[in-house]
C-alpha cells in the first residue's frame, strides 16, 4: 500500500468519524462547518527541502478535510516561533500542533493556550517533552528508535562491527541514534568524531579513510547525514581499498542514485509528509470528535526505510514532493 | 642549545642562521610528529604511501590558503572570511552550472572575480575605515556565512548544490584541478601539487621580490614603510585579494572534486589557516614569518587528523592534540629564535 493510498485511508476514515458525529447531519453542513475549523501548525520549519515536504502533507490534509489550515515556520528561530505561536493563538486556533526544537521557548507560549483545553499535540521534534506541555500525543520520529531499527537492519546484513561517525558533536539526536544502534546490533559499534565533517567533506573523507585502513575489523558504517554517506564515506571506502555496508540516515540526491547503485544499502526516512498529514487529521478528530489518539504515547512516522527495492518509487515521490 | 659560548661576540655561524629561520621551529615539529605517529601507528601506513595519500590531502588545502594568510598575517593583517570564502565560491560556481547551466569554465572565473571582488572590499574597508582587520573580516565572515545558506537555500531548496558533474567542460576543469594521481594502490590528490606550486611561489615572492620586502615592512612598522616610499595600503590590499582569490581557488577545487557543494563548506577553516600560519612561524603581530613555514604547519595538522586514527585514539581529543601542538610550536620556535639570535632568554 503507498503512502498516498494509506492516507487517503486515513482521511476516509477520518471523514467516517465526522460522519458518525452527532452534531453534522450532512456532507454538505460538514464542509461548511469543517471550513469554519482552523488549524495551526507553528513549526520551526525553514521552507527547505525537508520542511517542504511537511508542509505539502499538512496543506494536501486540510485540503482533504476542508477545514483552515494556518501554516507557519520560524526558521530555527526559537524565539520567533514562540512569537508566530503567542499571535497565532491570540488571533485564535481551534487545534495547534508545535515542534519542539527548544522546550523552554515553547512552554510559555504554549502554557495560555493549554490552559483553555483546546487540542495541542506536538510534532517532528520534541517527543521527550511533548507530555509535560501538555500535549496529547507527538508526531514524529524517535532517535534512538531510529539508530535500533538501524542495528537490526545491520544484524540482517550479517556484519560484524559497524563505525558511527558523528558529525556535529553537540547534537544529542546523533549520539541518540549511535546508542540506538548499539543497543540492538548484535556486533561491535564504534562511535567515532567525525565534527565539521559538513564544513569540510574532503578532510572527513581522510579521516574516515585513516580510519577504515587502520581498524580492518570495520566492515559497515551508520552514516547519520545523506552527505556524510554520499560525500565522505563512499569515497573513503574506495581510497582505503575497503568493502562496506553503508547505511544513512535522511536523503539526498546522491544518496538515492548510491542506493540505486547498490553502493548504499538504505536510508532511514522520518516520512515527514506523515508528520504533517497526520498533525492535522489527528487535530481534525480531537476537536471534532474528542478523540485523543496515541494513548499518551507518541506516533511514530518513522523510520521508514528506503532501499533498493523501493528506491525507484521513493525516487519519483521524492520528485511530486511527498517523500 | 650549543650557543654555549659568549654569544654576543660570536658571529652569525651557519648553525645559527638556520635555527633563526622562522619555519625551523615548525619543521623540528613535523618531524617529531612524524616519529611519533610512525611509532604509534598501528597500520604500517602512516611512514608510507597510504599515510601520505591521506595527510597530504588535509595539508594541500589547508596549506593553499595558509600561505597566502601567512603573507597577510606578516604584512599585520588578519583575514577571518578566508574559511567561509572556500564555501562562497564553490556555492556560487555550482549554482551558476546547475541553475543557469554556465559552462563551468566561466563559472569559474565568476566565481574567482567574486572572491577577488570581496577580497578587495576587505582590504579597502580595514585601509580606509582604520578598523581592525579582525573586525572588518569577522563582519564578512558572518555575512559570507549567513549568505551561503539563505541564497543556497533560496534557489535550491536544499541547503546544497548537487550535480555539477553534468556542467559542460566538467571534465577538463576536473582533470586540471581535482584529478587524483594514482600511485601504486593510493591515490594522491591533484590538490597536493597544486599546493606545492603555492609554496614554491609564495617563498619567492616573499624572500626574492620587492613586494616580499613590501609585505615584511608593511607589516613591521606601517609608519616607517610609508615613510620609506613603501605602498603599504596598496600591498595590503593585494594581499586581501590573494587571501580571497586563494580561499576561491580551494573552492574551486572542492566544488569539482565533490561535484557539488553544502552550504556549510569551508566554515570554521580560517582557525586552521591560521594556526598553520603561527606554527609555521608567522608572528601574529606582523613583520616575521615565512611562506613555507605555513605549509609546514599544513603538513603537522594532516599528519594529526590521519596519525590519531592510524593510532587508534580516541578521535574526540584531535583539536585538544592541535591545540597542544600549536601552543608547544610557537613556544619552542619562539625559544629557539631566540636563543640562536643571542638574545637573552
Amino acid at each position: 500500500m503507498s503512502l498516498k493510498i494509506k492516507v487517503a485511508a486515513i482521511a476516509s476514515i477520518a471523514a467516517l468519524a465526522l460522519a458518525g458525529c452527532a452534531q453534522t447531519a450532512t456532507p454538505t453542513a460538514t464542509a461548511a462547518a469543517n471550513s469554519n475549523i482552523k488549524i495551526c501548525v507553528y513549526t520551526h520549519s525553514d521552507h527547505g527541502s525537508f520542511w517542504s515536504v511537511f508542509e505539502k502533507g499538512a496543506k494536501d490534509a486540510a485540503q482533504s478535510l476542508g477545514v483552515t489550515l494556518d501554516l507557519q515556520g520560524s526558521n530555527n528561530d526559537a524565539q520567533k516561533q514562540a512569537q508566530t505561536i503567542t499571535a497565532g493563538v491570540a488571533a485564535g486556533c481551534n487545534g495547534l500542533a508545535t515542534s519542539v526544537p527548544d522546550a523552554g521557548a515553547i512552554k510559555t507560549a504554549v502554557a495560555g493556550y493549554v490552559a483553555k483545553n483546546i487540542p495541542f499535540l506536538t510534532v517532528n521534534s520534541g517527543s521527550d517533552v511533548s507530555q509535560s506541555l501538555g500535549a496529547f500525543t507527538h508526531v514524529g520520529q524517535d532517535e534512538m528508535i531510529a539508530g535500533e531499527q538501524a542495528g537490526l537492519k545491520f544484524n540482517a546484513l550479517g556484519v560484524k562491527h559497524v563505525l558511527c561517525p558523528i558529525q556535529e558533536a553537540a547534537n544529542s539526536g546523533l549520539q541518540l541514534r549511535c546508542d540506538g544502534l548499539k543497543k540492538t546490533f548484535k556486533g561491535t559499534t564504534t562511535d567515532f568524531n567525525l565534527d565539521g565533517a559538513l564544513s569540510d567533506l574532503t578532510k572527513a573523507t581522510q579521516t574516515l579513510t585513516a580510519e577504515f585502513q587502520s581498524d580492518s575489523s570495520i566492515d559497515a558504517v551508520f552514516a547519520l547525514n545523506a552527505d556524510v554517506a554520499a560525500k565522505a564515506v563512499l569515497p573513503a571506502e574506495a581510497a582505503a581499498g575497503v568493502t562496506l555496508k553503508v547505511g544513512t540516515v535522511d536523503m539526498s540526491p546522491e544518496a538515492l542514485q548510491a542506493i540505486k547503485d547498490g553502493k548504499i544499502e538504505w536510508a532511514i526516512d522520518q516520512q515527514q509528509y506523515a508528520q504533517g498529514y497526520m498533525s492535522v487529521v489527528l487535530l481534525y478528530l480531537a476537536i471534532v470528535n474528542k478523540n485523543e489518539l496515541g494513548g499518551g504515547q507518541p506516533i511514530y512516522t518513522g523510520p521508514g526505510f528506503v532501499t533498493a527495492d523501493n528506491v525507484d518509487a521513493v525516487m519519483g515521490l521524492v520528485k511530486a514532493g511527498t517523500r | 642549545m650549543s650557543n654555549v659560548t659568549d654569544e654576543r661576540v660570536k658571529r652569525a655561524s651557519v648553525f645559527t642562521k638556520v635555527l633563526s629561520m622562522p619555519e625551523v621551529g615548525a619543521f623540528l615539529g613535523a618531524i617529531a610528529i612524524f616519529i611519533l605517529f610512525t611509532n604509534r601507528d598501528t597500520t604500517g601506513n602512516f611512514a608510507g604511501l597510504g599515510g601520505l595519500a591521506g595527510w597530504s590531502d588535509i595539508a594541500s588545502t589547508i596549506g593553499m590558503v595558509g600561505i597566502a594568510v601567512s603573507l597577510l598575517m606578516i604584512a599585520g593583517e588578519f583575514d577571518l572570511s578566508s574559511g567561509v570564502m572556500v564555501g562562497s565560491v564553490g556555492l556560487l560556481i555550482g549554482l551558476l552550472v546547475t541553475k543557469l547551466n554556465m559552462n563551468i569554465w566561466l563559472a569559474i572565473v565568476i566565481g574567482m572575480a567574486f572572491a577577488g571582488g570581496i577580497g578587495f572590499l576587505n582590504g579597502w574597508l580595514v585601509i580606509k575605515t582604520k578598523l581592525p582587520s579582525f573586525i572588518v573580516t569577522l563582519a564578512t565572515f558572518f555575512v559570507l556565512k549567513g549568505a551561503n545558506l539563505a541564497y543556497t537555500m533560496m534557489v535550491t531548496g536544499a541547503v546544497r548544490v548537487t550535480g555539477v558533474d553534468a556542467a559542460p567542460g566538467y571534465q577538463s576543469a576536473f582533470n586540471l584541478f581535482a584529478l587524483p594521481i594514482q600511485v601504486g594502490k593510493f591515490q594522491i590528490q591533484m590538490s597536493v601539487f597544486w599546493w606545492i606550486g603555492f609554496t614554491i611561489v609564495g617563498t619567492w615572492v616573499l624572500t626574492r621580490t620587492k613586494f616580499g620586502n613590501w609585505i615584511y615592512a608593511s607589516g613591521g612598522d606601517a609608519n616607517a614603510a610609508r615613510n620609506a616610499g613603501v605602498p603599504v595600503a596598496r600591498t595590503k590590499i593585494s594581499l586581501f585579494v590573494t587571501t580571497a582569490l586563494t580561499a576561491g581557488f580551494v573552492g574551486v577545487i572542492d566544488v569539482l572534486r565533490l561535484q557539488g557543494m553544502q552550504a556549510g563548506q569551508g566554515i570554521g577553516n580560517e582557525f586552521f589557516y591560521i594556526i598553520a600560519a603561527a606554527v609555521g612561524g608567522t608572528l601574529l603581530t606582523g613583520g616575521a614569518g615565512s611562506a613555507i613555514g605555513a605549509s609546514i604547519g599544513a603538513v603537522i595538522m594532516g599528519m594529526a587528523y590521519i596519525g590519531i586514527p592510524y593510532s587508534q585514539w580516541d578521535s574526540n581529543w584531535t583539536s585538544t592534540f592541535l591545540g597542544l601542538i600549536l601552543f608547544t610550536a610557537v613556544l619552542v620556535n619562539t625559544y629557539i629564535g631566540r636563543k640562536a639570535r643571542g638574545g637573552k632568554r
